[in-house]
């Protein structure tokens, strides 16, 4: 391969992008060297199993990664808001798009998504940590270095721009040469074996990891969530991971799967990654729901309205969200009986889906409101959602559908229910737990700024794609009213919309001062409990210790925090004797660090056809993985002493804050 | 603070109405004003799923006011407060039953529309086929009957059905003329029919809509319905005054880049054939399908047999002498 195109040049925009990479880099080392922190960094991070730390991991990834997405949209905005614009060329608006995309789809609404799973999901059913410390660190190392690997495409190599899914034959070495489809394929594929392996813990966790006395139908309806979202996860994506591999054998060793000639078949391509790709907007949306039901039930102060419903309609959605791939190419020609199987299966999903929302409502109906950051993004999630997902049935309608394909009418629906729904959803879990995880509320002035800056920034950036999808205009166009001397009239409504993405992008930025004005300013929580909470997790101290329940509840029913609160107000609470015992707890480990770095050398090596190099980052997997299976020394106990120290402390801590503030 | 959230609920308001002031010239909204019973009939189902989702939709947001607004935790609030009702059967059997309901009636419209549109849309004309090859990054019209092709731009007689079948040779596009009726994928290797019909005559706007690559935004093109006679008349100007297309030139033409409108007076005879079979075709056994793998008797009418692309065009040939 030629690498003289090793380094991306001739863009000043990716000439500062080197420099700022450069800079923050040399920053972050010198930081860490002056201060003496890297042991800190290897032992307290890069080599921990814990799970509230794997998920502070995570939420910082995937914001950094929310970070450079919306620097993607804006980009592309900025392109699109004057007809005949000059700012971006072809190919790099066409590697904009392509980056946005897998970049908020899989390294930001993932990891997201992850990190809630792992700050949320052990707490709430009592657990010490997940079923598979060990296995959870690998998940997210896998998904950083797949990402980071991604990254690099910026200025190594070249990005990819193929579009988010590379449909071949427009992936394929005919017509996207050298090594950035690669980057796309490898960066997706390491982290997608990582977020398998997310599924598989989370699974187990759930099944077997609950506190003593809670049955499945105690479980509170996150957990639900994230269990209907895990079992989607392995379903599907080892579809993904094979698809990859095929493309990887077409592109590296010659094969002809999807390729144009010798009997490719560029639709089986389009088959296999919507079989991964429907379900996968509904494994992230899922826990979003489950978010929405926990924060509704919280700040209305009463039971979450009809839970078999609730519990029943998510494993629907997981279910039915099989069947439903064949809509994203009603237009392929499947032929009719095909069309409307497939037409009444997407259907059919908004039945349960609309459940919830009635679910939702008649939790808040007869209870006692209180608006809180967390309840305001799910105000707003419910008029974006009914209306995307409105958008989404009249899509679902194939003849329909053949007007909307592929137009800024779909691009509007699918951004409406995957902002309105998974974003909303996730940040007001975020807000929701992070008094939980941090020990800290985030600042409720800026928080407003920022949301009210998101919900005007929504909408005037998203209305108008739908007006622009009935005027015919379609994705991923690079600039309009270039050719034909077709004038459209396309230009004001993509104007306001440039408009609508910079209003979000200021909201974004107010998110980011609220987090660093909150660290020093934010409200304490010294009682655990922040919110008056229903569920476990704010039975124990904010943040919680490193084995977060001292002693294992022992669970009566749905909501047990709740009762056991109202029992020791009413004074019938019985308090049992404290007696510590020692707590088994898995030890740190630097073998999933290491093992997906020589992860990230072998996608580096197969991205740019080094074969030599691949072949050493696979080994280096091999060997790591042999290491580890010959790890006995992998766990401990906390002494009781130590748990009796850190529990008075824990304590002592509370009120000191108490009359600091 | 509260005075912001009302400035920020105005904004919203005056910004969603200057939305809809901007966009009320009707005639730009291509996809709402069909030329043809194709685009129609889409139109019409648009327009009914559009009134299903509103009647869920509308009342939905009305709760949901009513509610967040009545249930607020204040001290003077007299609603009542049940903390733990938390079940009701009726309330369930309505917000299952109301959604199923919509589901039942749109599913219908759908399929019934579905069905519909795999048959031409008039059936005592007799419809005429134009093959369209999509290209990196241009579009190839070929007409079998009249022998002659033309690069980004076609014309077609107004009133009578036309049979696009569609390939690619290049990466997949998708062939879209939206006043006349909705997209199907042009795919190398594959021959798919789409009935399209213009009602009246006029330009009208056509675009690829699936991605292809560096030219992909430049590949728009006319299409202009005329009278049959007009129609007959511009073939023979064509035929008359354009250049061949020789099998030199078509490898010229299927280089990457842009394209002008260009007219070719013939073409290599089998090209549209050529081009599916060397691109996979012949690997499987293709019909042009017409969104209806059962129903075949669209595919009668054009004069088609079923048994395979290279019949198909052979059998064009013939029957349109």
């Amino acid at each position: 391969m030629n690498t003289s195109g090793f380094f991306v040049t001739g863009d000043p925009m990716i000439y500062g992008a080197d420099v700022s990479i450069v800079l923050v880099s040399v920053a972050i080392i010198f930081y860490l060297t002056y201060f003496k922190k890297w042991g800190w960094l290897w032992r307290e991070w890069i080599t921990t199993v814990d799970h509230k730390r794997i998920g502070i991991m995570y939420l910082i990834a995937s914001l950094l990664m929310l970070f450079r997405g919306g620097v993607d949209a804006i980009l592309m905005r900025l392109q699109l808001a004057i007809p005949n614009a000059h700012f971006l060329e072809s190919e790099h608006y066409n590697e904009i798009f392509t980056t946005h995309g897998t970049i908020m789809i899989l390294f930001m609404a993932m990891p997201f998504m992850f990190a809630l799973f792992n700050m949320v999901v052990p707490l709430q059913i009592g657990a010490r940590d997940v079923a598979y410390p060990a296995l959870n660190a690998i998940s997210f190392w896998l998904f950083f270095l797949g990402a980071m690997l991604f990254n690099l495409s910026f200025v190594i190599g070249g990005s990819p721009d193929a579009g988010w899914l590379s449909y071949p034959p427009l992936s394929e070495n005919q017509f996207s040469p050298g090594p950035g489809q690669n980057f796309w394929i490898w960066g997706v594929q390491i982290s997608g074996i990582g977020s398998l392996a997310t599924g598989i813990n989370f699974v187990v966790t759930i099944l077997k990891m609950r506190a003593p006395g809670m049955r499945l139908r105690d479980m509170p309806l996150f957990t639900w969530s994230v269990m209907a979202s895990s079992i989607a996860i392995l379903g599907v994506f080892p579809i993904l991971t094979v698809s990859l591999i095929m493309l990887t054998i077409d592109r590296l060793f010659g094969g002809h799967f999807f390729t144009m000639t010798a009997g490719g078949n560029p639709m089986m391509w389009v088959n296999l990654i919507w079989m991964w790709g429907h379900p996968e907007v509904y494994i992230v949306v899922l826990p979003a729901f489950g978010v929405f039901s926990e924060v509704v039930a919280t700040f209305a102060k009463k039971r979450i309205f009809g839970y078999g419903s609730m519990v029943f309609s998510m494993i629907a959605i997981s279910v039915v969200s099989y069947y439903t791939w064949v809509h994203h190419f009603f237009t392929m020609g499947a032929g009719a009986d095909v069309n409307i199987v497939f037409a009444i299966c997407t259907m059919i999903i908004a039945i349960p889906t609309g459940v919830k929302v009635f679910n939702w409502l008649f939790t808040l109906y007869r209870g006692r409101i209180t608006v809180t950051q967390p309840l305001l993004w799910f105000y707003a999630m419910i008029p974006c959602f009914l209306v995307g997902g409105s958008t989404g049935v009249m899509l679902a309608a194939a003849p329909a559908d053949y007007q909307y394909h592929n137009s800024y009418f779909l691009i509007a629906h699918f951004h409406q229910v995957l902002i309105g729904g998974v974003v909303f959803g996730y940040l007001a879990g975020m807000y929701y737990w992070w008094p939980k995880v941090f020990g800290f509320k985030l600042n409720d002035k800026l928080g407003k700024w920022a949301f009210w800056l998101w919900q005007i920034g929504f909408y005037v950036c998203f209305m108008p794609q739908y007006a622009l999808g009935f005027m015919g205009m379609t994705r991923r166009i690079y600039t309009y009213n270039q050719t034909m001397g077709w004038d459209m009239g396309w230009a004001p409504l993509n104007f306001i919309s440039t408009i609508g993405a910079f209003l979000m992008g200021a909201g974004f930025v107010f998110q980011a001062w609220q987090i660093i004005y909150s660290i020093k300013h934010g409200e304490r929580d010294v009682t655990g409990d922040a919110w008056n909470g229903r569920t476990l997790e704010w039975s124990i101290p904010s943040p919680p210790p490193a084995y977060n329940f001292a002693i294992l509840p022992t669970i009566k029913g749905r909501d047990s925090w709740w009762y056991q609160k109202q029992e020791m107000q009413n004074g019938t609470y019985k308090q049992e004797p404290v007696k510590y015992e020692p707590i088994h707890m898995p030890k740190n480990t630097g073998v999933p660090f290491i093992m997906s770095c020589f992860f990230f050398v072998a996608g580096f090596g197969f991205t740019f056809e080094w074969f030599w190099m691949g072949i050493i980052g696979l080994i280096g997997v091999a060997i790591t993985l042999f290491v580890r299976s010959f790890q006995y020394d992998t766990d401990y106990y906390i002494t009781v002493e130590e748990i009796e120290r850190t529990e008075k402390a824990l304590r002592n801590n509370a009120s000191v804050q108490r009359t600091a503030n | 603070m509260r005075k912001g959230i009302q400035f920020a609920k105005y904004s919203i308001l005056a910004l969603l109405g200057m939305v809809l002031l901007s966009g009320c010239d009707k005639s730009q909204f291509i996809v709402l004003d069909p030329k043809g019973p194709v685009a129609q009939q889409q139109l019409e189902l648009i327009i009914i799923s559009a009134v299903l989702c509103a009647i869920i939709i509308l009342p939905v947001i009305g709760i949901f006011i009513y509610i967040t607004v009545r249930y607020r935790d204040k001290p003077d609030n007299k609603a009542p407060y049940q903390p733990e009702w938390d079940d009701s059967r009726l309330l369930e059997v309505v917000w299952w039953g109301i959604p199923i309901i919509i589901v039942a009636v749109l599913g219908f419209f759908t399929a019934k529309t579905t069905l519909a549109l795999t048959k031409p849309p008039v059936k005592d004309v007799k419809p005429i086929v134009v093959q369209v090859t999509s290209m990196d990054w241009k579009w190839m019209f070929t007409y079998p009957d009249k022998k002659i092709a033309t690069v980004n731009y076609a014309e077609i007689p107004a009133g009578v059905p036309v049979q696009f079948i569609l390939t690619s040779d290049a990466p997949m596009n998708s062939f879209w003329i939206p006043q006349l009726g909705g997209q199907e994928y042009t795919m190398p290797g594959m021959s798919m029919g789409l009935w399209l019909q213009a009602d009246k005559t006029g330009n009208y706007f056509g675009s690829g809509a699936n991605f292809t690559g560096k030219g992909f935004a430049h590949m728009q093109f006319k299409v202009k319905a005329v009278t049959q006679a007009d129609f007959d008349k511009w073939a023979d100007q064509v035929k008359k005054n354009s250049p061949a297309l020789t099998t030199a030139g078509y490898k010229d033409l299927s280089k990457p880049g842009l394209s002008k409108e260009l007219s070719f007076s013939s073409y290599p005879s089998g090209l549209f054939e050529t081009i599916v079979n060397k691109n996979g075709g012949k690997y499987y056994d293709h019909m042009n399908h017409m969104g209806d793998s059962m129903n075949m008797s669209g595919m009668n009418m054009s004069g088609m047999n079923m048994s395979g692309m290279d019949m198909s065009g052979m059998d064009m040939k013939s029957q349109n002498k």
